[in-house]
C-alpha cells in the first residue's frame, strides 16, 4: 500500500513553526502579563483566553473574512506585501498560533508568577536591565513552564481542525494537514489511509505527553532531593 | 555624605500616613533604621535602590544626586550603585555561589575581587555550592557577598538576620561589622533588635509614624529606656480571674508565662490579648548568665 506521509510531514511542519513563533510571542507577553499593573491586563488576558472556549470555526470565520483580498487586512496585505493569507501556509500558521496562544501564555505566566519578585528585583540592584534579567534569571528558572508551554503549543497545533478546515481548505502539500486528511480519507471511504493518519497522531500525541509529564516529574525529583 | 528627603503617601494598617523622611549620614557610618513593622522602614530602603519611587523628595550619595523630583531627576535602580540585601536573600536558584557573585559584575570585570570576597566572607569552600543546598546563615552571607560585588556606594540590609538562629546572627552581626570596616562602607541597615543596634550602629534612626523622630548613637536615642533605672517588661494578657476584690492576671513575657496579683483599678479596663507593661516596683535582680 502506498502511504500519503505529506500530510503528516505538513502537520508537523506547521506545529514546528507555529511554537517557534509562539515562543518569540508568549514569552514576552506572559512576562508582561504576569508583572504589568496595566488595565488592559485584564483584557489582554481574557483576549489570549479566547481560544480556549470559542469554538475553532469562529475563529476560522473571522480570520477568513479578515483574509479576504475583499476586506481591509486582506487588501493590505496584497497592495503592500503581495501576500495572500487565505487557503495558504503562511494563513494556516497566522491560524495556528492565535488559536494556541493561550497554551504557550498561561504556563508562562503561571511560572513567572510562581517566582518571587525579589528575584528580577534583586538582578535590577545588581544594574542588570529587564531584558538580561529575563534570559539569565528567569527564564533559567522557570524550566519546566517553559517546557511544558512549548510542547503543549506543538501537540494543540497539531490536533488542530476547525481553524485549519476555514481558512486553509483542503490542498494538497500546501494546506492539507493530517487532521484535515483523516476528515478528508473517512469522507471518500478510504478507511485504511484514515487509520494511518490517525494512529500516528494518536501514537505521536501520547508520546509526547509522556515525554513532557517524565521531565518534569524528573525535574522535580532532582530540585527535591538537592 | 548620603543627603536624604523623601516623601511617599503610603497606606498603612491604621489607614493612610505619609512617610517623610529626612536623614544625614557621614561617610563610613554604619546607621540603623529602627521601628516597628509597618513603619515604612523597608519602603524607605527601596526608595533608596530605586525600586520604588517616592513622590517627590532627593536622594543625594556622595556628589552623585541619585533623585531629585524638582529637576526631574530619578536615577533608574540599575545606575544606583547600591547593594541590597533582601529579607529573603533572592538569592539566583540556578546559579552556584560564585555564580551568583560573579553575576552582579559588570562584563569582563576582574574576577580577583570575587575571590576575595569569597575569602572574606568564608565561602571559598561552598563556591561550587547552589544556594538551596546552604543553610540560612550560609545564604545570608551569600547574599552581603553579592550585594558586596559591585562595590556599592551604599549597602542596604533589609532585616538581613531575622530569620536566624542567636549563635548564626550573632557571628553574622560580627562579620557585617568587620566587612563594614575592612571595605570602608556606608551601610544602613533596618532592624527592630535593640541589642543589634547597640552592637552594629554608629547612629541610629528612630522612625515612628512615618518620621525620623529621633537620631544619634545608640546610647542617646535608647536613653529614656535606658537610663531611668526601672525595668519595663512589656506583656500580654492570657486570662483575668478574680473575686472583685483582688485578681490574679496571666500573662506572657517574652516566652514565659506568669502570674502576677492585680487591683481592681488596674484590671478595669483590661482585656485578655491586651498588650500592658509590667514595672516591677522594688527591684534589684540576681544576675545569671546563660551564654
Amino acid at each position: 500500500m502506498n502511504l500519503d506521509w505529506q500530510p503528516l510531514i505538513l502537520t508537523l511542519q506547521l506545529a514546528g513553526v507555529t511554537t517557534l513563533l509562539l515562543l518569540l510571542i508568549g514569552v514576552p507577553l506572559a512576562w508582561w502579563i504576569a508583572s504589568s499593573c496595566s488595565r488592559f491586563k485584564i483584557v489582554m488576558e481574557a483576549l489570549v483566553s479566547l481560544p480556549l472556549i470559542l469554538p475553532p470555526s469562529v475563529l476560522g470565520f473571522y480570520l477568513l473574512l479578515a483574509f479576504s483580498p475583499e476586506h481591509f487586512f486582506g487588501a493590505f496585505l496584497r497592495d503592500h506585501f503581495a501576500l495572500s493569507l487565505v487557503f495558504s501556509f503562511p494563513g494556516l500558521v497566522v491560524g495556528s498560533v492565535l488559536f494556541s496562544l493561550p497554551f504557550m501564555v498561561q504556563p508562562l505566566q503561571a511560572g513567572f508568577q510562581a517566582l518571587p519578585a525579589s528575584l528580577a528585583e534583586a538582578s535590577y540592584t545588581l544594574g542588570k536591565s529587564r531584558r538580561y534579567t529575563l534570559f539569565k534569571v528567569l527564564l533559567p528558572n522557570i524550566h519546566p513552564a517553559l517546557l511544558t508551554g512549548t510542547v503543549l503549543s506543538f501537540a494543540h497545533t497539531i490536533g488542530e481542525f476547525g481553524v485549519v478546515l476555514m481558512i486553509g481548505g483542503n490542498i494538497p502539500g500546501v494546506t492539507r494537514v493530517a487532521s484535515i486528511a483523516i476528515y478528508d480519507e473517512v469522507e471518500s471511504l478510504n478507511y485504511t489511509a484514515a487509520h494511518f493518519h490517525a494512529a500516528v497522531l494518536l501514537a505521536l500525541s501520547f508520546t509526547i505527553l509522556l515525554v513532557v509529564y517524565a521531565i518534569n516529574k524528573r525535574f522535580h525529583v532532582t530540585r527535591g532531593t538537592l | 555624605m548620603i543627603d536624604i528627603d523623601i516623601r511617599k503617601r503610603l497606606m498603612g494598617a491604621s489607614g493612610k500616613f505619609t512617610l517623610h523622611v529626612q536623614l544625614r549620614m557621614e561617610n563610613g557610618e554604619l546607621a540603623a533604621l529602627f521601628g516597628d513593622s509597618g513603619a515604612g522602614k523597608t519602603t524607605l530602603l527601596r526608595m533608596l535602590t530605586g525600586l520604588t519611587t517616592p513622590d517627590e523628595g532627593m536622594i543625594r550619595i556622595g556628589d552623585e544626586t541619585w533623585l531629585d523630583t524638582r529637576r526631574h531627576i530619578n536615577l533608574p535602580v540599575q545606575k544606583r550603585r547600591i547593594g541590597f540585601v533582601f529579607q529573603d536573600q533572592a538569592l539566583f536558584p540556578h546559579l552556584s555561589v560564585h555564580g551568583n557573585l560573579t553575576y552582579a559584575l559588570p562584563k569582563h570585570s576582574d574576577l580577583r575581587f570575587i575571590d576575595e570576597l569569597l575569602e572574606l566572607t568564608g565561602l571559598t569552600v561552598l563556591r561550587d555550592r547552589r544556594p538551596d543546598t546552604l543553610s540560612g546563615g550560609q545564604r545570608q552571607r551569600v547574599a552581603l557577598a553579592r550585594a558586596l560585588a559591585r562595590r556599592p556606594a551604599i549597602l542596604l540590609l533589609d532585616e538581613p538576620l531575622s530569620a536566624l538562629d542567636a549563635n548564626t546572627r550573632h557571628s553574622l552581626q560580627d562579620e557585617i561589622l568587620r566587612l563594614h570596616h575592612a571595605l570602608g562602607l556606608n551601610t544602613l541597615m533596618v532592624t527592630h533588635d535593640i541589642p543589634e543596634v547597640f552592637k552594629l550602629a554608629d547612629r541610629v534612626f528612630m522612625l515612628e509614624n512615618g518620621a525620623v523622630t529621633r537620631s544619634g548613637p545608640p546610647a542617646a536615642v535608647f536613653a529614656d529606656r535606658r537610663c531611668d533605672g526601672k525595668i519595663r517588661l512589656p506583656a500580654e494578657v492570657l486570662a483575668i480571674e478574680g473575686d472583685g476584690v483582688l485578681h490574679t492576671l496571666t500573662v506572657l513575657v517574652g516566652k514565659q508565662i506568669f502570674s502576677v496579683v492585680a487591683v481592681n483599678e488596674e484590671v478595669r479596663d483590661l482585656r485578655i490579648g491586651d498588650r500592658i507593661i509590667l514595672l516591677p516596683k522594688t527591684f534589684s535582680p540576681m544576675i545569671v548568665a546563660v551564654n
